[in-house]
């Protein structure tokens, strides 16, 4: 039953939080929609901590994306014990550093008086989460090696059954790895948060700015469309008057 | 040609008293708010001096605008590369420290303060702590103090200069200052739109005033860090970067802005300036010494049939031609020669243009007497308190030149007028200041009215932004008859 609540139950409602809180608040809160970045505050412990956090993360990120996407390739790479233990000590070290950089950024939180006069109760959840995350992460690394391999045999066809609509929940309800537990679930917690909390400034990294021209310019009466336009129509004409 | 209108600017510091009027309008309107008490749209600084924020204009440190690079150019700290790789923490931004730690005073402690031996007094918190400070500094720290050690020999501009020449410009009889009002240029080739992750920044079609559009801001910081002139500014509170926005709700309802409505010594002027589209970027890409002329070339002449048929064509409208025709930033700037762009050398192509001061000529001290006599009044131009190649490091990218052709040409209207009411002066010599600019009697006193007597109306020129035509656009207007205002309405407040 805690099970089913908490593999099933728990992903299907952060996902449906996550996809209808975000559209609703990208839509009708677009003001609200920041990284409300304090760097202007305080600048010199914000590049320790903020630099090894995000680059961190956004290996980590991309690397559990992979090995969601495509485990054959993944458990293929590794066929190699060499390539195996690359990839192991590569993800290890942007957990590590990803884990330093949020030590660093709490701390600066903490003793920076500043930066406290911007702190919101729900950064102090997005921290705890985050520390949860990251901290449950490294342990399921130590503890149960070579998860690049395993992740792909036995995590992937879990996460696939849920995007499917058929969730299997057998295997990772028979796993004895609290951290491994925990990892899954605050997950799946962070994605349920996004709507809630500043982590919806990740949905807005802006990757349009690579193929858009630098200069925009936006007219509000396109006079020249209005005046010359094939596509002109007549309109619908007001009814009260 | 691609011809486009732009809302210019001239400010004639000849004019300017430093009495931060223009300030004080634009704070009371736009910037009295939590996160934006440190913002100033609109500011006043004393030259020689390091301005607000301290050492804007260094771009070693702060890495704005634009470089050369081949034909064309490429911002200096910002950009599709550099901007994403920073995006997490940006190095050459600017901090509260680099302005200034806002402050009020707890007045009430002159009311409850318990009886005692001293005066209550109320001392200074800060606005964003709330707890008790030390003002360190304020955004107006190096008001008046021209020959300072702290603020005017810091100043970017003495770089050009070599070190007598800036030992002879700091000695007691030759000390100067005068005065910088700034607000944002609203660029031809905006650094802050140009440098923004999210595209919330915006050039307006009809105008060309420069926004942030504050759904769309992610505050990634880069127009902070691209824009030269440091008038883009990050409010703290609500995360999102916001700038001058030239009053535009005044404009279209044809008012001139708050700061410009205010000047006590009438220095500024508003009009339109129809330029070419299409010269753009080969005019930001000019060699240094000919980047002035390069832009005045962009501008185009509205008496032009050509210019007036293509400015047709594009949409620009008949009351539009009509205000650019009229306009005083094109009288300065185009046709008078004596307005110059604010450092050039960032490439932005600024449409804010100064006429410099024309500082009272410098007095000679022998055996110890402080001697005003000259052989001619004001005694020529190249003898100004102030360098030429430092006016040149501010106006045109180091083309002592330029600078030099307008004094020469503000110093002839002065003659000119000298004789027409006291009439005191030697006839050749007036003739003579005048040929060498081949300027003649009615062009000086044409600028000699719009310096000195200009009304209100013909120093702001401010095209009909034609309201009614843009909201029957977009809505039916009668639907919404009798209710409060069009489009919709957000709080700003801050994230989670």
């Amino acid at each position: 039953m805690t099970n089913l609540l908490l593999f099933v139950v728990l992903p299907y409602a952060a996902l449906a939080i996550f996809l209808v809180g975000s559209i609703y608040r990208y839509k009708n809160k677009g003001f609200t929609v920041s990284s409300i970045s304090s760097q202007f505050l305080e600048g010199r412990k914000l590049f320790i901590g903020s630099q090894p956090f995000h680059w961190g993360l956004f290996f980590l990120f991309f690397g559990h994306l992979i090995a969601f996407l495509f485990p054959r390739a993944i458990i293929a790479w590794n066929g190699q014990p060499v390539r195996l233990l690359i990839l192991e000590i590569t993800a290890f070290a942007f957990g590590l550093s990803a884990c330093l950089g949020l030590i660093m950024l709490v701390y600066r939180r903490l003793t920076t008086r500043r930066v406290q006069m911007v702190t919101s109760k729900m950064d102090v959840v997005v921290f705890l989460v985050l520390l949860t995350q990251i901290i449950s992460g490294l342990l399921v690394a130590y503890h149960s090696r070579w998860g690049s391999s395993w992740f792909a045999a036995f995590l992937s066809p879990y996460l696939r059954s849920i995007f499917v609509f058929d969730p299997q929940i057998d295997a990772i309800s028979s796993v004895n790895s609290l951290s491994l537990k925990v990892h899954v679930i605050s997950a799946f917690l962070l994605i349920g948060l996004i709507p809630f909390t500043r982590f919806i400034h990740f949905l807005v990294y802006p990757v349009d700015y690579l193929w858009r021209s630098y200069q925009q310019v936006i007219w509000n009466w396109p006079r020249r469309h209005i005046r010359v336009s094939r596509a002109h129509s007549e309109g619908h004409k007001s009814k009260n008057n | 040609m691609d011809v486009r209108s732009q809302v210019s600017m001239v400010f004639h510091l000849d004019k300017c008293i430093g009495c931060h009027t223009c300030s004080i309008a634009c704070k009371n309107i736009w910037t009295d708010r939590k996160g934006a008490e440190y913002m100033w749209w609109n500011n006043v600084e004393t030259k020689p001096g390091t301005g607000y924020p301290t050492k804007w204009e260094n771009q070693d440190i702060y890495k704005g605008g634009w470089e050369k690079n081949g034909d064309t150019v490429s911002l200096k700290g910002a950009g599709k590369f550099k901007g994403l790789k920073n995006i997490f923490h940006n190095p050459h931004m600017p901090v509260l420290d680099d302005y200034y730690e806002p402050w009020t005073y707890k007045y009430q402690d002159l009311f409850t303060a318990p009886e005692g031996n001293d005066q209550p007094t109320a001392t200074a918190v800060s606005l964003v702590t709330g707890e008790h400070m030390d003002v360190q500094s304020g955004p107006n720290w190096d008001d008046d103090m021209g020959g300072s050690i702290d603020y005017a020999r810091q100043d970017v501009n003495l770089q050009k200069l070599s070190s007598a020449e800036q030992e002879a410009m700091f000695q007691l009889e030759r000390m100067t200052f005068h005065y910088l009002p700034r607000i944002c240029n609203h660029c031809l080739n905006p650094a802050c739109v140009a440098s923004c992750p999210s595209g919330a920044l915006y050039k307006r079609g009809e105008d060309g005033i420069v926004l942030i559009n504050q759904e769309r801001c992610r505050a990634w910081r880069m127009c902070v860090t691209a824009c030269p002139y440091k008038k883009s500014y990050y409010n703290w509170n609500t995360g999102k970067s916001e700038k001058c926005v030239l009053c535009y709700p005044r404009l279209e309802s044809g008012q001139a802005p708050a700061c410009f409505h205010s000047c006590v010594g009438r220095i500024r002027y508003l009009g339109v300036m129809l330029y070419d589209a299409d010269k753009i970027e080969a005019a930001a890409a000019a060699p240094d010494d000919q980047l002035v002329n390069a832009q005045m070339d962009i501008y185009l002449d509205p008496f032009d049939p050509e210019v007036i048929k293509q400015a047709k064509l594009n949409g620009i409208a008949d009351s539009t031609i009509t205000a650019a025709q009229n306009s005083p930033v094109y009288k300065f700037v185009k046709v008078w020669k004596l307005a110059l762009p604010l450092h050039p050398e960032f490439r932005t192509l600024p449409n804010l243009f100064y006429v410099p001061a024309l500082l009272p000529t410098m007095a000679t001290v022998a055996d110890g007497v402080y001697n005003t006599t000259s052989k001619s009044l004001w005694n020529g131009v190249e003898s100004n308190r102030l360098p030429m190649k430092y006016l040149a490091s501010l106006f045109s990218a180091g083309n002592t030149g330029q600078v030099v052709d307008v004094m020469k040409r503000l110093m002839a209207v002065r003659l000119h007028r000298r004789g027409v009411t006291v009439g005191d002066l030697n006839a050749a010599e007036i003739s003579s200041a005048m040929n060498e600019v081949n300027m003649d009697k009615e062009t000086a006193d044409a600028i000699f009215r719009l310096t000195a007597l200009a009304t209100f109306d013909e120093r702001f020129v401010i095209p009909p932004a034609h309201r009614e035509e843009s909201i029957e656009m977009l809505e039916n207007t009668a639907d919404v008859k009798g209710n409060t205002g069009f489009g919709f309405k957000e709080t700003p407040a801050r994230g989670l």
